[in-house]
Parts: C-alpha cells; sequence; structure tokens
C-alpha cells in the first residue's frame, strides 16, 4: 500500500511534466490542425534556459531561492515563449495554405534544427544543476519503508495546479481564449468575426511554449540533469499524452499527461524501468487502434 | 458604398467568377439571384478577401479592400452571414453573439444584444445553450445577429432561408427588411428564394456561370420573363 503510495506521487509529479507539454501540441493541433514536432525542443529550451537564469542570477547575489525562482519562471517563460513564437513565424506560417503534409516536415526540421542549435551553442555534454530546491517530508512510514514527498514534488504539483487555474480562466473568460476557442471551431467564421487569425495562432504558439518552458525549468529542478537531447523522447511522451487524452482537447492534455505519467511510475515500480518507454508507447499504439478520438477528443465531424 | 468592378475568382483552375461588376448603394437592400453553382457564395466571399479576387477590385466607400486580409475587410465594416451559417458549434449562444462583437468589445455590447434580442426573441431564449444545439431556423437567427453585433455598414447574407420552413422564412425576411428600414443598414443578399428576395430588393443581379447575365430593381426583375421562367416558375 505504502509502496504504492509512493508510487503515485512519483507518477502524479511525472505527469504534471507531461501535461504541460502535451498542451502544446494540443492547442496548436487544435487551431491549424498540425503536430508541432519541434514543441518537445522548445521544452528542452526552457530547460537551458532555466540553467542560465539560475547562473546569472547566482552572479547577480540573487540567492534568496524563492525570489529566483519566480524569476527564473518569469525569465524562462518569456524566453521560451519568444522561441516558440519565432518557430510559428519562420518555419509554419509561410506555409500555411499549402499542402498539409508541408507545415509536418517543416516541424522534424526544426526539430532537428534546434537540437543542433543547442548542441552547438551549449556543447553536448549533459548539464549537471546542484539540488536548489531541496528537502522534503516522510508522510507514512511502516516496516523501515518511508513515503516521501520532497518539496521540488510539492513545488511541481502546486505549480502545475496554479498555471493550469490561470490558463483555463484564459481560455474561457478573455477576449484571447474566445477568439482561440473560435479560431479552433471554425477557422474562416473567426476571420469573418474580425478575429485577426494569425495573431492568434502566434499567440497560441506563445502559450503552449510558455508552459513547456515551465516544464523544462521542472525537469532541470527535479532530475538536475540537461542536455540537448531531452526534448525528443519527452515531446514524444508528451504527445501521446495528447493523443491519449484526445488531441486538440485541453483537459485532455492535461489528463493524458497526468494518465501517462502514472502508467509509467507504476510500470517502473512494479515491473522494469528499462522498459517503461515500451509501455508508454504501447499505450499510444493502443489508443490509436481502439480509440483514436482519445478519451476527451471530439469526433472530427461537426457539420450542420 | 460598395463597387465591385470586374472580379474574377478562381478555384484552382475553375473560373468561378469571370468578370463580375456590380454596385451596391447606401439603404439599399441588393440581392443575388441565381442558379445553384452561379457563384453567388463565391462572390460574396470574394468581397470579405477569401478566396481572395485574383483580377478586378473591389471598393467599400471608396477605399481598396481587394488585397486585404479578412479581419481587416470585416473591422471597415462589412460583417457576413455566410453560407451554411457557420455558428460555433461548442460556444453558447451568447459566445457567439460576442465573438461578432470582436471588431468592438465590450464597448456597445449590451446595447446591440438587447437589438438582437428585439429582432429575434428566440435567441434571448436559448443564450446559454450551445450553438450546435440550435434548430436551423435558431441558427439562422444567431448567425444574423452575430454579423449585426459588428455594428456594420454591410450585411452580407448568404441564402438566409436555405433548409427553413415556410413561417421562418417569413420571419426572416421581415427581419432583414425591418434592419433595413429602422437602421437603413445596406444588405446584399444571396438567395436562390429569388420571389422573396426581389419582394424586398430595391435591386437585383442575376449571376449565371460567373457572370451577371441581368440586373434592375426588384420588381423589374420580378416581371422579367427570362427571370421568371428560370428562377421563378418551375422551381418554386
Amino acid at each position: 500500500m505504502l509502496y504504492f503510495l509512493q508510487q503515485l506521487i512519483n507518477g502524479l509529479t511525472l505527469g504534471m511534466m507531461y501535461g504541460l507539454i502535451a498542451i502544446g501540441y494540443s492547442m496548436v493541433y487544435g487551431i491549424i490542425g498540425m503536430i508541432n514536432f519541434a514543441h518537445g525542443e522548445i521544452y528542452m529550451i526552457g530547460a537551458f534556459i532555466s540553467i542560465i537564469a539560475f547562473l546569472l542570477l547566482g552572479v547577480l547575489g540573487v540567492t534568496w531561492i524563492p525570489l529566483a525562482l519566480l524569476l527564473v519562471l518569469l525569465i524562462a517563460m518569456a524566453f521560451t515563449a519568444a522561441y516558440g513564437w519565432t518557430v510559428e513565424r519562420l518555419a509554419y506560417r509561410p506555409l500555411r495554405g499549402s499542402f498539409r503534409l508541408a507545415p509536418l516536415i517543416s516541424a522534424i526540421g526544426m526539430s532537428i534544427f534546434l537540437q543542433n542549435y543547442v548542441q552547438l551553442l551549449q556543447g553536448a555534454n549533459v548539464k549537471a544543476v546542484p539540488p536548489i530546491i531541496t528537502g522534503g517530508w516522510i508522510l507514512a512510514e511502516q516496516d523501515g519503508f518511508a513515503v516521501r514527498i520532497s518539496n521540488v514534488q510539492i513545488m511541481i504539483i502546486l505549480l502545475t495546479l496554479v498555471l493550469m487555474a490561470i490558463f483555463s480562466w484564459i481560455i474561457a473568460n478573455t477576449p484571447l481564449g474566445r477568439a482561440q476557442r473560435a479560431c479552433e471551431q471554425d477557422l474562416k467564421m473567426a476571420a469573418l468575426c474580425g478575429v485577426n487569425v494569425d495573431r492568434t495562432i502566434s499567440l497560441t504558439f506563445v502559450m503552449g511554449a510558455a508552459l513547456a518552458a515551465v516544464a523544462g525549468l521542472m525537469a532541470t529542478l527535479y532530475y538536475g540533469v540537461v542536455d540537448f537531447f531531452i526534448g525528443f523522447l519527452a515531446g514524444i511522451k508528451a504527445f501521446t499524452a495528447a493523443v491519449l487524452g484526445g488531441i486538440g482537447s485541453i483537459p485532455g492534455a492535461m489528463l493524458g499527461g497526468l494518465l501517462l505519467g502514472l502508467v509509467e511510475a507504476f510500470w517502473s515500480g512494479y515491473f522494469t524501468t528499462e522498459y517503461k518507454d515500451v509501455a508508454a508507447f504501447s499505450i499510444l499504439v493502443i489508443v490509436l487502434i481502439f480509440l483514436p478520438t482519445g478519451l476527451l477528443g471530439k469526433p472530427e465531424i461537426e457539420k450542420v | 458604398m460598395l463597387e465591385v468592378q470586374d472580379v474574377h475568382t478562381h478555384y484552382g483552375h475553375i473560373e468561378a467568377l469571370k468578370g463580375v461588376t456590380l454596385e451596391v448603394r447606401r439603404g439599399e437592400i441588393v440581392t443575388i439571384i441565381g442558379a445553384n453553382g452561379a457563384g453567388k457564395t463565391t462572390l460574396l466571399m470574394t468581397i470579405c478577401g477569401d478566396p481572395r479576387a485574383s483580377a478586378g477590385r473591389i471598393r467599400l466607400d471608396g477605399e481598396d479592400i481587394t488585397h486585404l486580409p479578412t479581419w481587416e475587410i470585416v473591422r471597415r465594416g462589412v460583417a457576413h452571414a455566410p453560407e451554411g451559417r457557420r455558428i460555433f458549434p461548442r460556444m453558447t449562444v451568447l459566445e457567439n453573439l460576442k465573438m461578432g462583437a470582436t471588431v468592438n468589445g465590450e464597448q456597445w455590447f449590451e446595447e446591440d444584444v438587447e437589438q438582437v434580442f428585439a429582432l429575434f426573441p428566440r435567441l434571448k431564449e436559448r443564450l446559454h445553450q450551445r450553438g450546435g444545439t440550435l434548430s436551423g431556423g435558431e441558427q439562422q437567427m444567431l448567425a444574423i445577429g452575430r454579423a449585426l453585433m459588428a455594428r456594420p455598414r454591410l450585411l452580407l447574407l448568404d441564402e438566409p432561408s436555405l433548409g427553413l420552413a415556410p413561417n421562418l422564412v417569413q420571419q426572416i425576411f421581415r427581419a432583414i427588411v425591418e434592419i433595413n428600414r429602422s437602421r437603413g443598414l445596406t444588405i446584399l443578399l444571396v438567395e436562390q428564394n429569388a420571389f422573396q428576395a426581389l419582394r424586398i430588393a430595391h435591386r437585383g443581379y442575376v449571376l449565371a456561370t460567373g457572370e451577371v447575365v441581368l440586373q434592375g430593381t426588384g420588381r423589374e426583375l420580378l416581371a422579367n420573363p427570362e427571370v421568371r421562367a428560370a428562377y421563378l416558375e418551375g422551381g418554386h
């Protein structure tokens, strides 16, 4: 039972990060119907910017951890968002109205480019970050086995919940969120209502990238190691999460992320760590075969 | 107010409009009638910049809008209740109306919404219902209401009577006349229901295979033997 509880905590933490990345995939797919395969790299860039920001703040003498964390969070979100915006502007917008596969190919190219760009700039070796948030809590103890939740895990779970609340509120209540939903439901009609569609799409990339940056920061704090290749696996996992939840659906992305995190944690805990990726991707295959619209997705047909 | 000069529109290699010229003057209801595939819907969409005219000029109050993006055209006062109504299916009636008011933001929202309800009281009862669950008639009312929320100078209507029961058709046409009379709103109306459309229109154009083949006042066209033979008798 305690062991189960421990895996639950680990799985939730992992799932929160997957969910944050998955939202970026889902929103972009919802509006322009493309899979942004460079999104995993955006997350990786978010992680690198977090490290650089930590180092800079250290040099500047900002050592009070809560303040440093807040600043790093804001810096990472802002700069990563700029990357997201630029990627859309350079690699996808010129191809709008082109054949359906074109932006997809461009996205794969962008993904390879960004990996190599970071590799050249930062080097190929793994960057280790000393633990910044330390400590934790023992929730229960029995027969020498203790269920622990670290402060990093608490921070990850709480921060994700707060961001999700803010983000859902934006989508549900602001003119920007309404415009995004309108674009998602009927791009042409949104334009006929006077929505600046290009700007709305840009802002969608910006929001998705900002959330991925937060996941990048969390990964930095949680794992303590970052390299130029982490975006690949995380990206595909988050994509799996988005498909599992129903691509195009934002609550679906979060739910898919959580489920995927839990599956991975339980698989690692009860079977074998080596095959946890196999378990994750088996889900992708099974969902695509038996439930192509995902858990919360809607079928394509919606014409009057 | 609106001048369309020798406009051509292509879908790939197919020429859907082959040099259409027409004019809509302030305060008029102008109707475009014609058979299926004549290019009526294409013409309205081309005025909105999607698809873009491949040749010719479109002017709104003297300003050339031919090459503006759709939302810029809408911001200049053209509102469209398009073919198939295109209600946002997973938004409530209220949110659909808010989308219509995108160009104005919140500033006249309460006032304008009341005017839409005065015109279509049914929408008020359905305020928090999702657009996709409305009946065809209600969707049409919402499409027109949504277009009015933009406070347009020119209202484009694409087959507002399509697929509606006769009493609803009457209601929609009465609403169109009412909007035109009471607010002086200029309306360009595309219809297959030629008889109804010509009865309420000041002037009309007959479109056939991408070209204007006839034009005149509503009354003239109603009396025209060719129009009668092709669009009034037989079909309706």
